[in-house]
């Protein structure tokens, strides 16, 4: 591991995973936190519990901003344990010279995600630091949830499941690249951040077993089906085209070189149905407006032992890895 | 109706399965024609990470091998310049701006992302013209542009040149390493012990320079080349058209990307390349000094080039590459990445020992990433 942290760390790839093993794991161990779980599940199994920070340049953008994000980001992490969103601490560190109406307006949006999810704040902390300290506006949001469905375990997985994605992919990291400085993009792409609750919630109401749900943040899908393909100790074997990726989607990860599967997300998450219930998890799926491309991509085998293999429409596989380093463009 | 041409349908017909599945057919019909095994050297990374990431050695035929040529800007570039990089981004009043993975690459002790986690400022660009806007924002420093790449980059950093002269911009100046591909073509031919029966040109270099670069091979050293686009259907096309020479006894030099290269290129990118840039020779990582495959700042914009400038803390001494890593062998096309005793165990794209490693051009990372097993 590198002497120096550097930005590849926080990449929600490879190299963060080696940081948190190497040093937050190796201190904290136990055996709640050792299950890497969306959100831990503590209390006899009836509440889920989970935290994140939230950083992002811009603080505004197409489809959401830094507070929606900060509240479907830890609702989220909570929903994918089959929990119910319901307190919530928001901590903020703030720049010198951060300006009240823009605070409001991301208040504003974390009041709204807040009643979506049926979730309140009860505890809270404010810092504010010299200009420079932080970029802007740093947010940190903890949640306990209770559990609704239990037995979610991203350890569980086997051959019997089949593997799902909620919608296409990848449209939170293309729309935040899209947004950037230099990039000078018209795009009419929208992050697809949005609180899975509802979703969850219908899925759990039609009866359907679930064995592992995970929201496909920073590392994407690639990241996720990585994960369980490792924790489960199985190979996962994905169709490349059903991975349903809009056009737009596709144009930025041509122009700079990206894979649509490495890019972030913020209200995609992937699933790990029964088989038997695999095609009814779609159809409740598909009755949710931002979940109308929900599609099955692959199936779980021991061919490869903790690996995820593509299949390509033209019959060649390979090996979808884990992503690493900072995203950065492809030169020619 | 809406006309407008987008972007998904430059790249959308041409990863058809169908299409590609027929080429398959095709090739694999007429190599059972082949009276030996056929290699061709794919020239250019973007081309060797195509090849990897879509699978296409997995529908050729065993008597078709791809050899990995030098051409990732990245990959090329030897540790003395990264030096050059880092030093610069370490002085005082200095934006160091460069392209995409060249802030991953390891020189002799530390790379410019590490530079950026000890505070200096290290930038990257979509577009060479980008440090305008830097400079104009941060008038009390200096913006250097680590200028990198072939034919395909060059213009961009000719064109920012002029715009820098034009609009008497002083706060900006330029480390040029760019690098041409004819030259090191001839070179790997000319001093390797080769075994390349046929060239996969990389078509972007020809939008600029033409495909009339690459005559010389045909004519003088007696071996084809077909400039080929990078999608998978491109690839498939070119290396059909390869075979295709072979089995009619044919040896010359043709366009497979004819929707963008012509014979002479872009003659108005030509001529802003040479109006700035005169050639040099340029030490190729792995290959040692290559004559005139290197563009350098006429001497007469001097005051715009950084090497001048900071020539009293630029190091100059040469730097050898790790002594496990075989890069150089894997530039020449006279090894593959899993030869190499450190792929996938000390050297991996989270912490590369060698360049080929660190560049998603880069044919070390290509396997890695793409199916180093499969």
């Amino acid at each position: 591991m590198n002497k120096t942290i550097t930005l590849a760390h926080g990449n929600g790839g490879a190299e963060n995973n080696e940081l948190i093993n190497k040093v937050f794991y190796k201190a904290f161990k136990n055996e709640i936190l050792s299950k890497s779980e969306d959100a831990a599940v503590i209390h006899g199994g009836e509440l889920a519990f989970s935290t994140d920070s939230f950083t992002v340049s811009p603080l505004f953008f197409n489809g959401a901003d830094i507070g929606k994000l900060a509240i479907c980001g830890t609702c989220n992490d909570l929903s994918m344990m089959g929990a119910k969103p319901k307190y919530l601490t928001c901590s903020v560190i703030i720049e010198e010279g951060f300006e009240i109406k823009s605070l409001e307006k991301i208040v504003a949006s974390m009041k709204e995600e807040l009643s979506k999810n049926g979730a309140i704040v009860v505890s809270g902390d404010t810092k504010v630091v010299p200009k420079g300290s932080v970029d802007k506006i740093f947010i940190n949001t903890t949640g306990i949830g209770e559990i609704q469905y239990k037995g979610i375990s991203s350890n569980n997985i086997s051959e019997d499941d089949l593997i799902l994605v909620s919608r296409d992919i990848g449209a939170h990291g293309a729309t935040i690249f899209a947004a950037r400085e230099g990039m000078d993009l018209e795009t009419s792409l929208k992050s697809d951040c949005t609180s899975l609750y509802p979703q969850v919630e219908a899925l759990i109401k039609s009866g359907i077993k679930i064995t592992a749900l995970r929201d496909a943040t920073r590392g994407g899908v690639s990241a996720v089906l990585n994960e369980w393909a490792k924790q489960s100790d199985i190979c996962i074997e994905i169709q490349e085209d059903k991975i349903p990726v809009c056009d737009e989607v596709n144009g930025i990860c041509e122009m700079l070189g990206f894979e649509a599967m490495s890019l972030a997300n913020e209200g995609t998450f992937v699933l790990a149905i029964p088989k038997e219930d695999a095609q009814k998890a779609i159809e409740v799926l598909q009755t949710f407006e931002e979940a109308k491309n929900a599609s099955i991509i692959g199936k779980v085998t021991q061919q490869y032992e903790k690996k995820v293999v593509l299949h390509s429409s033209w019959g060649t596989k390979r090996f979808l890895e884990t992503p690493t380093g900072e995203l950065l463009p492809r030169i020619c | 109706m809406n006309n407008e041409l987008e972007l998904k349908d430059l790249y959308d017909g041409f990863r058809d399965a169908k299409t590609i599945k027929a080429y398959a057919k095709i090739i694999k019909e007429d190599a059972k024609l082949l009276d030996k095994d056929i290699h061709i050297m794919e020239v250019c990374g973007g081309h060797t990470h195509t090849i990897m990431k879509y699978g296409i050695p997995q529908l050729l035929p065993s008597n078709i091998k791809f050899i990995h040529g030098p051409g990732c800007p990245v990959c090329i570039m030897p540790k003395e310049r990264i030096d050059n990089a880092y030093v610069l981004s370490m002085q005082e009043n200095v934006i160091l701006v460069t392209l995409g993975d060249m802030i991953k690459v390891p020189g002799s002790k530390a790379s410019l992302q590490d530079a950026r986690a000890k505070g200096a400022d290290v930038r990257f660009v979509y577009s060479p013209m980008d440090c305008i806007k830097i400079a104009n924002e941060n008038p009390d420093k200096r913006v250097v542009f680590f200028a990198i790449g072939f034919e395909t980059t060059t213009p961009m950093t000719a064109a920012l040149i002029q715009t820098v002269i034009k609009q008497d911009i002083k706060n900006i100046c330029f480390h040029i390493n760019h690098v041409t591909v004819p030259e090191v073509m001839c070179e790997l031919i000319d001093t390797t012990d080769h075994n390349i029966d046929a060239f996969l040109g990389p078509s972007h270099v020809s939008v600029i320079s033409g495909s009339k670069i690459y005559e010389i091979f045909p004519k003088e050293y007696k071996i084809p080349v077909v400039v080929g686009g990078f999608e998978p259907v491109d690839v498939m096309q070119s290396i059909s058209m390869i075979v295709k020479q072979f089995i009619e006894k044919r040896c010359e030099l043709e366009i497979e990307y004819k929707r963008l290269v012509s014979y002479d290129g872009n003659k108005k990118a030509q001529d802003l390349m040479s109006k700035y840039f005169e050639k040099t020779t340029f030490k190729w990582r792995g290959l040692g000094n290559v004559k005139n495959s290197g563009f350098e700042l006429k001497e007469q914009f001097a005051k715009y080039n950084a090497k001048v400038i900071y020539k009293d803390v630029l190091p100059t001494q040469e730097k050898k590459d790790h002594k496990l890593c075989i890069c150089g062998d894997i530039l020449r096309g006279v090894a593959n990445p899993p030869d190499c005793t450190i792929f996938g165990t000390a050297c991996k794209p989270t912490k590369p020992v060698g360049s080929c490693m660190v560049s998603s051009e880069g044919a070390c990372a290509a396997y890695y990433k793409y199916g180093n097993l499969i």
